[in-house]
């Protein structure tokens, strides 16, 4: 790892901004040096994402002053952040699915032919030789959208690694990508590094922070906290400087009793890929299944939960069958699910918070479909006040909410219902840490009172953490078992990867 | 980039313990009233310019004259609530008006000739709603299909021609009054009044709303999504088919012509009340102000006897400027596109 450079690249001074009434933003300082990863931590509302959209040119500060090379500027749209060599990856992808990756890379700066017409060889040739230099082998004449979320993201870091930027900021890049191609872009980062760049790294993952950054930068409520090198902290104290308080037990365990079989699943299959798998989860107990991104997961959550048919195998819960035809059947049957998407899959974003929570339950309260509203409203504060969610944010619309709030909202439809079986797909995915502990908070309580939880996580000490049992998957198959008092994360990605069949080598990088 | 994460700055801070939630502002009344304060300013305008306008015969005219396309634009709200739009409306006032009047002739008892012609836009409907939601065909190409089919069979069922019947049987709903006020703008509020209490007051009515907001939250939230989107255009035609039984009983006739380039007059009078195309957003009520507005600048401009080519170009005008300013409203919320 290279020393950073002293040399600060850029500066922002007391930057302000404001939303109506409220401070996003609280005269903030931030220094990036070049050859330098600069961690930008804090949960989710601290003003990470705003900050980064001043860098980008998308709004404009309050106050305060931005330097580059010690000289002020002002970043008044993202055409002059790119001029002054500042490039942005988004937690949401900024390329158009329809288009072919050469196309995607060489958007707004098209090559032409002498007659004036587009020049599709030399527009190849360029996506080639942009996707040589981050060593990524994806065929630039695929059309984007047929590219996994990761390779679409590696597209994307392509093109701001092409247009020679000099600042690089990268929110939650990580948060889409399995193992290897996260692997891979960590490698990238230390390549651009090297070559004198300054980087900012914004993610919830302390792993991966404290592989990649130099030094970390916290922010809390709009506030700067504070600047330090690497070497001076351990993740603990970044943790205890991003809530302001010490975490007590993260996951909330307390023994645990499994009691009868709730949720057996025999032989599910969706007729190619995925399956046959079967398993079993028992009151008051949660099992996880682990593995990486692709090896079925979601889709066994899915078929279980009928949002996708299965081709076959059974599902019963409390030993009546269900083998759900559709979520309905399933919903009737005491199975909820959290699923992997909150915004597309979960919310109605423009809706009230109170009717995203309700929405699941209405016929519980009765009135032959006339909505009963007093009654509703008081169900819904009572879950709200379970999951201290705010009750101010009642009447908010669900976009308005930071992630951690929008997890919660979900999660509190289905309390709502008090189903036997809870699925929980990725639940605290950019989810901050203080809403994080509070969902395994939930979900501790939940399973004391004797439910049956069954959750997908991609965050490993999560998987063990939360969970009593982790099933591995693999290639669409449950490849092994493990209890998680004994497990460790080497554990679970030896026998996720396979890797103890393979021989020893660098990440695979394969076109899907 | 979407709103969300500048939203989430802000509940940040919001978190903040004493920071209290802003107090509702301009947007938010804006939001609520601005088409009524719109409509307020354009009766003070007419009362103002045109001399008989604000009489109580005229306003009763007005009322009657804007009724067919508020039964309308009822029931096109619930369909583009769900992000659907229904095309063939004015073809189903056709169809409809046709089968009622064709019944009346046969001497079917009004009342049975009235439903036979809600029931005609029904099935219509119906149809609309299964090619919709069974065979995930999009809305606007199925109902313009079912548009030009529905005209044809119009044609087909009176050989092209009017049936005229002096004697026409249910009349009353279209010319009749009821405690001084025209009949149709009694069956025009008692649609509204169904068509606000299942949309605000029913389980029926969330669905909906969920179904535009996000259709696949709502399947995987217990929603039967075909279901819903389904009804919507039964409800549609249903309405349309009530429009088309008024407008025979308005011209005491079946016109194979009727209702022709009603279904944009809806659609307008839906968005200009504020619901939104992409679905999930919108109040019934605000189509009721929308129909009102149009039926009013309509009447006003024939009151000023404004050439019927420039009414023309000021609708137009006044729906663009009606969404032009709706769209401002909701820009502070698009910061970053």
């Amino acid at each position: 790892m290279s020393a950073p450079g002293v040399r600060p690249l850029l500066r922002l001074e007391g930057v302000t901004k404001r939303f109506g009434s409220t401070v996003a933003l609280d005269g903030v300082d931030f220094e990036l040096r070049a050859g330098e990863v600069h961690a930008l931590m804090g949960e989710n509302g601290a003003g990470k994402s705003t900050l980064m959209k001043i860098l980008a040119g998308n709004i404009q500060r309050d106050s305060g002053r931005i330097l580059l090379d010690g000289a002020e500027v002002e970043i008044r749209s993202p055409a002059e952040a790119k001029a002054h060599g500042i490039a942005i990856i988004h937690q949401e992808l900024n390329t158009v699915p329809a288009m072919t990756v050469a196309e995607n890379l060489a958007l707004g700066r098209e090559p032409r032919n002498r007659y004036g017409a587009l020049d599709r060889r030399a527009m190849l040739e360029s996506a080639h030789e942009k996707l040589a230099r981050i060593g990524a082998r994806i065929d630039p004449r695929r059309e984007l959208g047929e590219l996994s979320v990761g390779m679409q993201q590696m597209v994307e870091i392509a093109r701001a690694v092409s247009e020679d930027a000099r600042i690089l900021v990268l929110d939650e890049p990580t948060a889409a990508l399995s193992q290897g191609e996260a692997l891979h872009l960590y490698d990238i980062i230390d390549e651009m590094r090297a070559a004198g760049a300054g980087l900012v790294y914004i993610s919830h993952r302390m792993e991966e922070v404290w592989r990649l950054a130099d030094r970390v930068t916290v922010f809390r409520d709009g506030r700067y906290v504070a600047t330090r090198d690497k070497g001076e902290i351990s993740p603990p104290d970044v943790v205890s400087m991003m809530v302001g308080r010490d975490l007590d037990d993260l996951y909330h365990r307390g023994p645990r009793t499994p009691g009868e079989v709730v949720l057996d699943v025999r032989d599910l299959t969706d007729g190619g890929r995925v399956g046959p798998v079967s398993f079993q989860v028992r009151a008051g107990e949660v099992v996880c299944l682990a593995g990486l991104v692709g090896a079925g997961r979601t889709e066994v959550a899915r078929m279980i939960f009928g949002a996708d048919r299965a081709a076959g195998g059974t599902v019963t819960v409390k030993g009546a069958s269900v083998t759900a035809s559709g979520p309905r059947r399933a919903i009737a049957a005491g199975i909820a699910m959290v699923p992997e998407s909150r915004k597309e899959q979960a919310l109605f974003l423009d809706h009230s918070v109170e009717d995203n929570i309700a929405l699941g339950s209405l016929e519980r309260f009765g009135g032959g479909g006339v909505l009963r509203r007093g009654h509703i409203r008081g169900a819904v504060k009572d879950q709200m006040r379970r999951l201290r969610l705010r009750l101010s944010a009642l009447d908010l619309a669900a976009k308005d909410l930071s992630g951690g709030n929008q997890q919660k909202a979900v999660l509190a439809r289905w309390l709502l219902r008090d189903a036997d079986v809870l699925i929980l797909d990725e639940p605290t995915r950019g989810v901050d840490i203080g809403a994080k502990s509070e969902i395994y908070e939930i979900v501790a309580e939940l399973v004391a009172a004797g439910k049956a939880v069954l959750v997908v996580s991609s965050d490993l000490p999560e998987a063990i953490g939360i969970s009593d049992r982790i099933l591995v998957m693999r290639e669409g198959r449950i490849v092994h078992e493990l209890d998680s008092r004994t497990a460790t994360e080497e554990d679970v990605m030896l026998h996720a990867t396979g890797t103890l069949a393979r021989t020893a080598g660098g990440p695979s990088w394969r076109t899907e | 980039m979407t709103d969300h994460t500048i939203a989430g700055e802000r509940d940040g801070a919001a978190r903040r313990d004493g920071v209290p939630a802003p107090t509702p502002g301009f947007a938010y009344w804006w939001d609520r009233l601005g088409i009524v304060a719109v409509l307020i300013v354009l009766v003070a305008l007419m009362a103002a310019i045109a001399p008989n306008f604000a009489t109580v015969d005229n306003l009763l005219n007005i009322a009657r004259s804007i009724s067919i396309n508020a039964i309308l634009a009822a029931g096109m709200t619930f369909v583009i609530l769900t992000a659907g739009i229904d095309l063939s409306v004015g073809s189903i006032v056709a169809v409809s008006g046709v089968v009622a009047v064709l019944c009346a002739v046969a001497d079917v008892p009004a009342p049975l000739a009235i439903l036979a012609g809600v029931l005609a836009g029904a099935v219509a409907g119906l149809l609309n709603g299964l090619l919709t939601s069974y065979l995930a065909l999009a809305a606007f190409i199925v109902t313009l299909g079912t548009m030009t089919c529905l005209r044809g069979l119009a044609y087909t069922m009176t050989d092209g021609q009017p049936i005229v019947s002096n004697t026409l049987n249910f009349r009353d709903i279209g010319n009749g009054y009821m405690l001084g006020v025209p009949v149709p703008v009694v069956v025009m509020a008692v649609v509204y009044l169904v068509a606000w209490f299942l949309l605000e007051r029913t389980r029926y009515g969330r669905h909906v709303y969920a179904v535009g907001g996000n259709a696949e939250a709502a399947r995987l939230a217990g929603v039967n999504v075909r279901l819903v989107t389904t009804s919507v255009y039964v409800l549609a035609g249903a309405c349309a088919g009530l429009a088309g039984v008024i407008f025979a009983a308005r011209v005491v006739s079946a016109q194979p012509t009727a209702g022709t380039g009603y279904e944009l007059d809806a659609i307008a009078a839906v968005v200009l009340g504020g619901t939104s195309l992409m679905g999930g957003r919108g109040r019934i009520l605000g189509t009721l102000v929308g129909s009102i507005i149009l039926g009013v600048l309509s009447t006003g401009l024939i009151l000023m006897n404004v050439p019927f080519f420039t009414q023309l170009l000021i609708k137009g005008v006044v729906i663009i400027l009606a969404i032009g300013i709706d769209s401002l409203k909701r820009r502070p919320l698009r910061l970053s596109r």
